[in-house]
């Protein structure tokens, strides 16, 4: 191995590439920026003021974060539904006036007080949501000119009024409390913001009306197509940030003991700062109330943190002017191109020097001389079929096969001109296998393990199994079950090809070659799945040994075929007894004079191999290439090849015109002939195998005849 | 016209009607107010209007290319209050105006790149580079939210000058809408604007620089804003930067909105913004005169511009075809 090629498989195979992409498909992170925000800015103001994290420091600025959490809760829900709120300062204003008109100059109870402020939220609310809502206005300029229209009244009551709150001697210890007190250590607005939050975070999350709202955000067309009242799910919104509003001018009349011309000022560019910063996307759908609480936290420990510090004037508008800037660019870059950064670096190419291998071309001389005998064969369902991964045969001779469109297929025996879909399962059906009884067992692509009985009945076995403690993805669900086979005691073996990819995504695992494929045992007599084996390059076809202590399974990626023994001195560990094919193996099975038959789904090419020892060239490949100029296994040639129990290769079939079986992914012996099927085929095949036990079947040979 | 003898709704544009108002409203004030016809209070409306209509210009040519610009009357205001600060200090003239150009221009600059090629919502752009200007201005820049002109400074004087008793704002306001109609109407990225306002994904697939042109009509109207603000300051021989929050800006998106510009987009022209200034003066100067209290004028401003919107709306109707995501 030269330097280059060492420092290559260091650089590779020791760094943990993917693991930046497998982060990056969490959602967590869509809560990370917001969260770091978070901590600086508070570790940032915590250290630069003295006493900042002193509990009446803490008592008093909590209060004002109370009332500013409200606001923020309610713009939150606004901005999940697709709108935008800006009169929640004039809102927020006026519902403090209400309170002081009601309990200062009529002289009525605290009570009424908050019912006058909420009412006033209410109808604010309404406004917006109708004009909004059912009018179909801009949520932008309509809440402006709301948000001016309601800071013009609020200015004239005010100064009308003022003096005459001034003049009032009307107390009340309910009104002290709610302004001054605390409970449990937290004040009155703290209380307040926490129930809030909470409710609404449970109403958004767990609730139909909550739902609508996300659904609406996320997109208005398809919500209404789904029977969403939309307008009526937007009005809705409005009037609930009016209300949190509302709660939030109660709570500060009860603070101050009164209004001021300064009261809600810039409250709006605070409150839509505060929700973009923590996350809340513009457009609505994504975020969450606890992101705008935290957008609450930074913003308003930046405010007064900036005041405190000693700044002038108009601080606080430039750091919300920069702070509403990038966040409201982070957020629309970040949605825009956050599939593009994931498909840059999701694909993390590893290392790998493929051994020497014998020709497998025509008149080479070797075991894997390919020849021209497949394409002689019989075809069945031509035309008719799309995908046939698998082929297998039952008792009564009758021929089973999956297809893309989600269905297994039954072609009638003797002459298998007609058919039948047999069962619909709804993913693409790869390996078959008949248990003893009679159920057919399938691997499902991207689904897991399924059993359809004899009535048809369709039964999902196991869709998942145990989690590695180190995986950040979670490589429980199976993404790409593949091929299946069945102990003597009814146990289960099957692979799952990758962690990384979907199965239709196959390529892209080639390309990374990355070893995660797995081999799994269900057990259906408890119905437990167990991981037996991790760690290689593409598992595929599984197949129980003749004498049924030990399976043979296919590494594709690899072109090996591994041993794994159930019982015996050796039980539990796998052994390699092929290596270095010249073709991808696919499925295997058993061949009636007690070898067993191995599918090629491609063939090995030189350029292909040396790009695997190039994990740099497949990267720059995947990120700067279209798809359909990528490297990947040559799939337009493939075959069988038979190989005895010590992994010797007795023979090898080929159809060298590519023009009935150019690749094969499985092949099932059945009464003297070869059924073959491919996953990019359009047929079966049938082909008759000179000299072969015209009365051996695969039940048969498995289950023993029929009682 | 059809069978039936329906009036032809379609004759009735909203300019049309909001220049029958303005007459019916002049005719009326004329009739009913005292010393409104008289010549001098005739100039004291053209006059308080051309600023205030420098400004709709601005914010036209950004409507027309569906966007909006919330940083108008922030820029206004705080170049020049930073102009006049650096002048006070004894800054020479022509490098403290360049300093002031180039910053007028850079916001401009950085307004458009935001809306361009970030895609950021314009109305979120805006309303941030406009909280921004005013911040960092007012806190690093000036001392005072007032900022005198400085004796005998060609801005003061600016501020004298008559032309058949007329002051020189209002021809000014005259050549700049001339200069804005031409540009609109006669040249290659005046259509521009229009094509990208009317379908943004069109005009780019048939090949229009859209977004240059886009960074362009932002430049254009902080441009425009600069210029408003050094005329306020020669009519008022200061600039209160207090200024940036009233109703200012919301009397700029009356103006252009109440004279026909559709907020979705490729619709209006210079003639809009004539007739909505016109109205939009005329009225005020009548409140003025009846004596109405200046947050009742707020009131009715803010309640005429919610029905304008709402008109607005039902006249241009939003496309959901061609809005896009985010913009709200």
């Amino acid at each position: 191995m030269s330097f280059r090629e060492r420092l290559q498989s260091w650089r590779y195979n020791l760094v943990p590439d993917h693991l930046v992409g497998e982060i990056l498909t969490k959602r967590w992170t869509d809560n990370a920026i917001p969260f770091l925000a978070l901590v600086a800015t508070l570790g940032v103001f915590g250290s630069l003021i003295p006493g900042f994290f002193k509990l009446t420091a803490l008592q008093d600025s909590t209060r004002q974060l109370g009332e500013f959490s409200l606001l923020v809760t309610g713009m939150t829900v606004v901005m999940l539904g697709g709108g935008i709120d800006l009169s929640v300062g004039s809102i927020f204003a006026l519902s403090c006036f209400s309170a002081v008109y009601v309990f200062f100059i009529l002289e009525q109870s605290v009570w009424l007080a908050l019912a006058a402020s909420i009412a006033t939220g209410l109808l604010f609310g309404a406004i917006n949501g109708y004009l909004i809502g059912y009018f179909r206005l801009r949520a932008f300029l309509t809440t402006l000119v709301t948000f001016i229209f309601g800071r013009a009244l609020f200015d004239i009551l005010v100064t009308t009024y003022a003096a005459d709150v001034q003049l009032s001697s009307a107390t009340s210890d309910v009104l002290d409390f709610i302004g001054d007190g605390t409970f449990w250590g937290l004040s009155v607005a703290v209380w307040a913001a926490i129930i809030l939050a909470v409710i609404t975070h449970i109403a958004l999350t767990r609730s139909r009306p909550g739902w609508h709202v996300l659904a609406v955000g996320g997109s208005r067309r398809s919500a209404h197509n789904a029977g969403i009242r939309v307008r009526r799910t937007v009005f809705m919104t409005y009037v609930f940030s009016g209300f949190c509003a509302s709660l939030g001018g109660f709570l500060i009349a009860c603070r101050l003991s009164g209004a001021g011309p300064g009261t809600g000022l810039n409250l709006e560019i605070m409150a839509l700062t505060a929700a973009v910063v923590g996350g809340v996307s513009l457009g609505g759908g994504r975020g969450s109330v606890v992101k705008g609480l935290m957008g609450a936290i930074i913003v308003l420990t930046m405010t007064n943190g900036l005041i405190r510090l000693g700044y002038g004037t108009g601080t606080n508008q430039m750091v919300l002017g920069i702070m509403l800037a990038v966040a409201v660019t982070i957020d629309i870059r970040w949605l825009k191109n956050r599939d593009k950064v994931l498909n840059e670096v999701y694909v993390a190419p590893v290392y790998l020097r493929m051994g020497a291998t014998q020709s497998a071309a025509a008149g080479s001389g070797t075991p894997y001389e390919l020849d021209n005998r497949l394409s002689g064969a019989d075809h069945i369902g031509l035309g008719e079929l799309e995908g046939p991964e698998d082929v297998i045969l039952d008792r009564d001779d009758h021929l089973y096969c999956g297809t893309r469109h989600g269905e297994i297929v039954r072609f009638f025996a003797p002459d298998y001109k007609r058919s039948e879909v047999f069962a619909h399962i709804g993913g693409f059906p790869l390996g078959l296998a008949f248990d003893k009884s009679g159920n057919l067992i399938s691997c499902v692509g991207a689904m897991g393990l399924y059993s359809v009985s004899p009535q048809r009945e369709v039964k999902q076995l196991s869709a998942e199994t145990s989690r590695s403690w180190t995986s950040i993805v979670d490589d429980a669900r199976l993404r790409d079950p593949n091929d299946c086979d069945i102990a003597p005691d009814g146990r289960i073996y099957f692979t799952d090809s990758t962690k990384r990819y979907d199965a239709h995504d196959w390529a892209l695992d080639s390309i990374e070659n990355r070893a995660t494929g797995r081999l799994l045992v269900y057990d259906p007599k408890d119905g437990s799945t167990k991981t037996l084996l991790d760690g290689y390059r593409y598992t595929n076809g599984v197949c129980m040994a003749h004498d049924g202590t030990s399976l043979f399974f296919a590494e594709s990626w690899a072109c090996r075929v591994h041993r794994y023994w159930l019982e015996g001195p050796k039980a539990g560990t796998a052994e390699c007894v092929i290596r270095d094919m010249p073709g991808y193996p696919d499925n295997i099975n058993r061949a009636s004079d007690g070898n067993y038959w191995m599918a090629w789904l491609g063939m090995r090419t030189p350029s292909f191999d040396l790009s695997l020892r190039h994990p740099d060239m497949r990267k720059r490949m995947t990120r700067r290439l279209p798809q359909d100029e990528w490297l990947f296994p040559n799939i337009n040639t493939g075959g069988v090849v038979k190989f005895n129990e010590t992994g010797g290769i007795v023979e090898a079939l080929g159809d060298l015109s590519g023009a009935a079986h150019p690749m094969v992914t499985s092949m099932r012996e059945h009464k003297g002939y070869l059924f073959v099927g491919g996953i990019l085929n359009n047929r079966i095949g049938r082909y008759r195998i000179p000299g072969a036990d015209p009365n051996w079947t695969s039940p048969a040979s498995y289950w023993g005849t029929r009682s | 016209m059809n069978a039936i003898g329906w009036p032809n709704w379609r004759s009735l544009n909203q300019e049309g009607i909001v220049f029958a108002i303005a007459v019916v409203l002049f005719a009326a004030a004329a009739i009913g107010l005292p010393g409104f016809i008289d010549p001098n209070n005739l100039v004291a409306i053209v006059r308080s209007v051309s600023v205030l209509g420098i400004l709709a210009l601005g914010m036209a040519i950004v409507i027309i290319g569906r966007g909006i610009d919330l940083s108008a009357v922030a820029i206004m205001a705080m170049s020049v209050a930073w102009y006049l600060q650096l002048l006070n200090s004894g800054m020479p003239d022509g490098l403290a105006f360049a300093y002031v150009l180039a910053g007028v221009l850079a916001i401009g600059l950085l307004n458009g790149f935001l809306v361009a090629y970030a895609d950021v919502p314009a109305i979120f752009v805006t309303l941030a580079t406009g909280s921004f200007v005013f911040g960092y201005v007012r806190s690093q820049l000036i001392s005072q939210d007032a900022v005198p002109v400085p004796q005998g400074h060609w801005v003061e004087l600016l501020g004298g000058l008559r032309f058949l008793d007329i002051p020189i704002e209002v021809f000014i306001f005259a050549g700049l809408a001339f200069v804005f109609f031409l540009f609109l109407r006669f040249t290659k990225w005046g259509r521009y604007i229009y094509f990208a306002g009317d379908n943004p994904v069109a005009a780019r697939n048939i090949g229009i620089p859209v977004r240059p042109m886009l960074v362009l009509r932002y430049v254009l109207s902080a441009f425009v804003a600069l210029v408003a603000g050094l005329l306020t300051a020669a009519s008022l021989h200061s600039i209160n930067t207090r200024i940036v929050n009233s109703t200012l800006l919301y009397d700029i998106v009356l103006v252009a909105v109440i004279g026909g510009i559709g907020l979705s987009g490729g619709r209006g022209g210079v003639r809009n913004v004539l007739v909505g200034a016109a109205l939009i003066g005329i009225l005020l100067n009548a409140m003025t005169i009846i004596d109405i209290p200046l947050l009742y004028q707020n009131l009715i401003k803010a309640a005429i511009l919610l029905g304008a919107i709402i008109v607005d709306g039902f006249i241009n109707p939003r496309d959901e075809q061609t809005a896009q995501q985010g913009d709200i």
